[in-house]
């Protein structure tokens, strides 16, 4: 299965990294963008036919080491 | 006494610790592996500052799980003296070993430059050889200092005096200006509840002898060291040692 997986910054947490984004976008002309917020997209390629036991690998790795859950939150999608 | 400073792949502040404590302090330092598995007979650990995995993923997210690190939280466990410098301290918040994380500087620059910094607590293993309230100026060098955690921990951290060293001017005012990264409440350096981990963004080690110009740096070793050699006598009080 392949899982792709999505890591943000919660709410609330600064992003100054899509601040300036937000900034440059604006200065070319983009005057209608507001809170723009950076993560990461990975792809994970699981061993595992069964999703459900899959989901649960993924869920495992993203709490053990992808993001830090103090200041990120994640999301995933598997597909065969 | 005996310190070990660990060595993660991308460590780069290594051979500047072993030099203060070895060279400049006479000590006996041993270089730890990030892959040994067992530690003996060490006094005091440092986790020294660098780019351990090139800081993939996140800064001190890897390392956090290097083999090493079993060791040193079973150490930090039975109260064994730990500290954590710049990259060490941001493997030290993600193994859990102190509260909160680091996110990328306010102004997204990495910044490499002499900052001052408030004893706040003078009263800790790391700090104890400083006065309260005194001033150190001592160099950072980093892109994710900007600390964070939420704001009941804050709180009890704050009431815990766990908030060891805070940004200021080099007159000792905390204030935003002197802040260089955006971290909350102008956090340099934290302890844990327990006391005998310390993480400190600045680096102490660049800055522990004359001929470098500013010997402020050298208070955290010499504090570590008197805090040690205290641990020793009381052992020996109780007839341990």
């Amino acid at each position: 299965m392949k899982a792709k997986i999505h890591v943000t910054l919660k709410q609330g947490i600064l992003d100054p990294q899509g601040k300036a984004i937000e900034h440059a976008l604006d200065s070319l002309g983009f005057k209608n963008t507001s809170n723009v917020r950076v993560g990461k997209y990975m792809e994970v390629d699981v061993d595992e036919k069964d999703k459900v036991k899959a989901e649960a690998e993924v869920k495992a790795m993203c709490e053990k080491l992808l993001a830090n859950t103090i200041v990120e939150e994640y999301r995933y999608e598997l597909t065969a | 006494m005996k310190i070990g400073v660990v060595v993660f792949p991308g460590s780069n502040c290594d051979h500047d610790c072993q030099h203060v404590f070895k060279d400049v302090l006479g000590q006996y330092v041993e270089m730890i592996w990030h892959k040994e598995t067992l530690l003996a007979g060490l006094d005091a650990i440092v986790l020294p500052g660098g780019f351990s995995y090139g800081d993939y993923l996140r800064t001190g997210a890897i390392a956090r799980f290097s083999p090493v690190m079993a060791a040193v939280k079973e150490f930090a466990k039975k109260g064994g003296m730990v500290l954590g410098i710049c990259n060490g301290f941001q493997i030290l918040l993600e193994a859990g070993l102190l509260p909160g994380a680091m996110l990328r500087n306010k102004s997204l620059h990495f910044i490499c430059k002499d900052i001052s910094v408030k004893v706040e607590n003078a009263a800790t293993a790391f700090t104890g050889a400083c006065q309260s309230g005194q001033v150190l100026k001592i160099p950072i060098a980093h892109a994710d200092g900007n600390y964070y955690t939420d704001p009941v921990t804050l709180a009890a951290m704050q009431a815990n005096a766990q908030i060891v060293l805070r940004y200021c001017t080099p007159e000792g005012k905390v204030t935003s200006e002197a802040n260089p990264n955006g971290s909350f409440d102008n956090i340099a350096g934290i302890i844990n509840a327990e006391g005998n981990v310390l993480g400190m963004m600045p680096h102490p080690e660049r800055c522990s002898e004359a001929v470098l110009g500013n010997e402020d740096g050298k208070l955290i070793f010499l504090s570590m060291l008197e805090s040690l050699k205290g641990n020793k006598k009381q052992l020996k009080m109780v007839g341990a040692g």
